[in-house]
Formats: C-alpha cells, sequence, structure tokens
C-alpha cells in the first residue's frame, strides 16, 4: 500500500565544484513495502536518515531519487491522505486541545461547524471529553500525545508517519504512552511508519522492525516481530522478545563494526 | 542529639532569666514582617512615612523651590476649576493616542513583514537601523520646522519614540518562531498566507506586546519631551507655564499626573499580554 522505491537523498556539496568529498548519502537507494494498517518501525542510530525518509513521506522534504508511492499514487508534498506527529507532539501552544485538533481541518477550509464536529468525534475517541477548552501547557504529556493523535487521526489519514514522539520523556512516561498508543491505534485501524531509536520500543510497537544503518542509509535488516497483540508488559518478558531484541541489536551493532579502530 | 541542644542553647548559665525572656525572637506580627509575610502593610507604611517626611520637610521650604503633598493635593481643585488641567490633560492624550495608534500598526506590519520575507528586510533595514540609531531628541527641531508647533509635531514625535521598540521586537518575535511550528502547518498543507496569521502572528504576539509596553513608556517621554519644546500645549507645556511662573504646587501636580498616567500604561499592557499570551505566562514561571 505505502511503497518506498529506492529513495536517495543527498546533503551538501550542491553545486559547488570539488566539494564532492564532502556529499553525505542520507538515503541511498532505500526501499520497503508498507501494508495495510501494519505498525512498521524504523529503526536506526541518530544521521541514519530515519527522519528524512519520514520527512519525505510526509511532503516536507523533497528526495534526490526514487519515490515514495501512496496505493500507487506519488507523493509530491503534504497531503491529506497522510498524519504526521511530530517529536514533542508540535502542538500549537496558543490553542486550546480543540483548537489543536481542528487546526488541519480549518488549514483544509472546513467550515467550522463541520471541523468542531468532527474534531469533538475524535477527541471523545481518544479519551479526552471534557478537556477540549484545555491549553497543552495546563495538560499532561499522554493528554498532549492523544491531543496530538486526535489531529493526525481528524483527517482520517491512509497513514500515520510518527517521528519519535517519545524521544524526550522519562522511562515511565514512555511506556504508558506506548501503551496508550497502541490502544487507540488498535481502534483506529490504521497504517503506521514510526521513526525510534530504541530497540525495545521498535519491537514492543511494531509489526515489522526495518533496522538501518548509516553512510549511506539504507535497510540493513526486515524483520517481523510475530509478537502477539494486545501486547502489556508481558511481551516483553517472553522469549521472543530476548530473541528479537538480541537480533535487532546484533543487526545494529554490525553497522558499527567498520567505524571502530 | 539533635533534639537536645533547644535547652542549653535558650538557658546559658551566666545570662538573668529576665534577660533571657527579652531576646526571644520576636513573636507573631513583628515576625512575619521581618518574614516579609506582609508586603502590602510594609510597602504602605513606607509610602506613608516618605509623604510624612516630605510634608514635614517641604513646609519648611521656599514653596519657589519645592512644594509638600497637601499643598500639591490642595492645587488640584483650582485646576480643574478653570480647566487647565483636562486641556492640559486631553491634548496630551489625544497625540499620545493617535502616535502610539501609528507606532503600533506600522511597527507590528513592517516588523511582521521584515522577519518573515527577506527581501523586505533588505529593502528597510538600513534606513530602519540607521533611525533607530539616531537620537529622537535631535530630530524634534527639524520637526517642528516641518510640522509646526501644533499637534501633528507632536504626534510625529510620540509615533518616533513609540515605533522602534515595537518594530524590532516584533521583528525578533518573528525570528523566533520555531521552525517546528511552521513545519505542523506545512504538514497540514497550509499556506502561506495560512502560515502567516496562524503561526507567525500568534507565535510572536508575546514579543509584539512587549515591544508596546516599551513603546508606551518611550511615548510618554516622547510626549513631554515634545511638549517642552513646543511649550503651547499639554503636559509638558503646562510645566513649562507653571515652571516659568514658579507655581511649584501646580508643576507637582503635572508630574505625578505623568507619573500616574506612565504607570497606567504600562499596567494595562502587562495585563493584556497575559490575557493575549497565557501560555508565555506559564512558561516564565517553570
Amino acid at each position: 500500500m505505502l511503497e518506498i522505491i529506492a529513495l536517495s537523498k543527498t546533503y551538501g556539496g550542491e553545486g559547488a565544484a570539488g566539494a564532492g568529498e564532502h556529499v553525505t548519502h542520507v538515503l541511498d537507494a532505500v526501499s520497503f513495502n508498507v501494508a495495510r494498517n501494519q505498525f512498521v518501525c524504523l529503526l536506526g542510530a541518530s544521521g541514519c536518515g530515519k527522519t528524512t525518509l519520514l520527512r519525505i513521506a510526509a511532503g516536507l522534504t523533497v528526495p534526490d531519487g526514487g519515490e515514495i508511492q501512496l496505493e500507487g499514487r506519488q507523493v509530491t508534498g503534504p497531503g491529506q491522505d497522510r498524519s504526521l506527529v511530530f517529536q514533542n507532539y508540535g502542538l500549537l501552544p496558543w490553542r486550546s486541545v480543540m483548537g489543536n485538533v481542528e487546526f488541519g481541518l480549518e488549514m483544509r477550509g472546513v467550515r467550522k461547524a463541520e471541523r468542531r464536529a468532527i474534531s469533538q468525534k475524535y477527541i471523545d475517541r481518544v479519551g479526552l471529553t471534557g478537556y477540549e477548552r484545555h491549553y497543552p501547557h495546563q495538560i499532561s504529556g499522554g493528554m498532549q500525545q492523544r491531543t496530538a493523535l486526535a489531529r493526525a487521526f481528524s483527517k482520517d489519514p491512509k497513514v500515520l508517519l510518527m517521528d519519535e514522539p517519545f524521544a524526550a520523556v522519562d522511562m515511565q512516561t514512555r511506556e504508558m504512552l506506548q501503551d496508550e498508543l497502541l490502544k487507540i491505534w488498535t481502534s483506529m485501524q490504521t497504517t503506521v511508519l514510526f521513526v525510534t531509536h530504541s530497540i525495545e520500543e521498535a519491537i514492543y510497537l511494531g509489526d515489522r522492525v526495518l533496522v538501518m544503518g548509516a553512510r549511506p542509509g539504507r535497510i540493513k535488516a526486515d524483520i517481523a516481530t510475530e509478537l502477539p497483540r494486545p501486547r502489556d508488559e508481558a511481551a516483553k518478558s517472553s522469549p521472543r522478545f530476548d530473541e528479537l531484541r538480541r537480533l535487532v541489536r546484533d543487526k545494529l551493532r554490525h553497522d558499527e563494526a567498520p567505524a571502530a579502530p | 542529639m539533635t533534639a537536645q541542644p533547644d535547652v542549653t542553647a535558650s538557658s546559658p548559665p551566666s545570662r538573668p532569666a529576665g534577660n533571657a525572656a527579652r531576646r526571644r525572637p520576636p513573636v507573631g506580627l513583628l515576625r512575619d514582617i521581618r518574614a516579609g509575610r506582609h508586603g502590602n502593610l510594609v510597602r504602605f507604611a513606607s509610602v506613608a512615612l516618605t509623604l510624612l517626611a516630605w510634608e514635614w520637610y517641604g513646609r519648611g521650604v521656599d514653596p519657589v523651590f519645592l512644594s509638600y503633598p497637601t499643598a500639591i493635593l490642595g492645587a488640584v481643585p483650582a485646576m480643574l476649576a478653570t480647566g487647565e488641567l483636562q486641556r492640559a490633560f486631553v491634548s496630551s492624550i489625544l497625540g499620545l493616542a493617535i502616535g502610539l495608534a501609528a507606532a503600533i500598526s506600522l511597527g507590528t506590519l513592517l516588523g511582521l513583514l521584515m522577519g518573515r520575507y527577506r527581501l523586505v528586510d533588505q529593502l528597510l533595514d538600513v534606513q530602519i537601523n540607521a533611525l533607530y540609531a539616531t537620537p529622537n531628541v535631535a530630530l524634534i527641531p527639524l520637526l517642528i520646522l516641518w510640522f509646526g508647533l501644533g499637534l501633528l509635531s507632536k504626534v510625529v514625535i510620540i509615533f518616533l519614540a513609540g515605533f522602534f521598540p515595537i518594530i524590532v521586537n516584533t521583528y525578533s518575535g518573528v525570528r523566533n518562531v520555531s521552525r517546528g511550528l511552521v513545519e505542523v502547518a506545512l504538514a497540514e498543507g497550509a499556506s502561506e498566507a495560512q502560515i502567516f496569521t496562524k503561526i507567525v502572528i500568534p507565535a510572536a504576539l508575546p514579543f509584539i506586546t512587549t515591544g508596546v509596553r516599551l513603546a508606551m513608556g518611550r511615548a510618554v517621554v516622547g510626549m513631554v519631551v515634545a511638549e517642552l519644546f513646543t511649550a503651547v500645549s499639554g503636559l509638558g507645556g503646562a510645566i513649562i507655564t507653571y515652571g516659568n511662573a514658579f507655581k511649584t504646587d501646580k508643576l507637582f501636580v503635572i508630574i505625578i499626573l505623568l507619573a500616574l498616567l506612565g504607570l497606567f500604561l504600562t499596567e494595562s499592557v502587562r495585563h493584556l499580554e497575559r490575557w493575549l499570551a497565557p501560555w508565555k505566562e506559564t512558561e516564565r514561571a517553570n
């Protein structure tokens, strides 16, 4: 359904003669497919191009080569069929929960009464009923994530793109947010491309874990987690989880080997 | 170990019992005042004491050089009866209102455009910076030459005083809009006009109101300076008139009125800031 086809992106050295050595291949002919309603985690160290890939999928960055197709149509810019959830959620501090959720619809020109109704539906779905008039700084991190998810789902997207949404929170909060995300994802049924640098997070959330290596950025392994859903703490102590953790870590370490002296 | 020293510390053997009772730490009201728990009471007492001292000292001084609180207060009814106070006040406020309104609208508009669009910035930044660097007072004789001694001169001087803090703050506000928030709108497919009105302006709003608050103070100064130069109207004009006539009590009425005006203006913008950008308030608190 979502096809990443020979995607390439380089930074630096544009136009300048003799600057060839400084070119960074952020993405080097990356290809993979994502099936409908699949939860796919892109895992890699910082600088491996995983965020760049997500930004290209969101239409915020233009690739140098290759393309992304969503249901057979090439992605050329931001669109209503994709929602991006930012690091730290990207909530607008001057807008209430309602104002944030309806922001996407407002940009699309949906009339006020209609966007209010749609937003209310998703606010109810993520369990924020009663908090419509609260501002982001007045609610907890979990509620901020739910606000961001309600905004993302309000467009009824085909793909949800998530850029390390839990990178800045502590361990306990993070686990709580992961469970909350899984719960909402289960009830919404949508395709997710989730970028993270945490091995445990990628395994716990994903149907598949795509391990990325850096310089040049490419997919080093495509691992189906095959852990039963719904997942909870027990899944993390299962033998399969340990096996996956070893496997993924091994693939990641393989990447670092040539760089070591 | 920790509970024990109480006994030995409070009654050393050499000190008589009566003395020990007097040196005990103060209790009740006095202790609370020392701990800073009665801020308003202390402030009120301090101001009252200052006024009393002023009154006592002022009564002994030649009224040409210094007046005193009750005399200043006593001068007010006469000034109101002749209408001179109202006339001066209205004349000043009119110039202030027009000049500030122009400074706020033009300063905000240009600051937003220069902050967001590099071309506008390049077109105007040299002129703006040059004018900003020029002390406003130096321009006053020229402006009076051009615009006369009337309201127009005053308005232009007040405008110049208020314009720069607003444009400079608005500009840096726009420059400080986080790239992430703009991308939130871009990812939703927002147009440039939508980004400008829905992201850039609200994100820069706290900076704009700070600029307006600074401008209020500068504008009042500009107003008085303009009126001192033209010496015919407004509160500044009244200062010259009363000063030349050695009516020091009336002079003080004007000075106190100006202080109150400045206080009122900056406080109202502070409230406006809190109302317009409550999220910044909590950021400050954190």
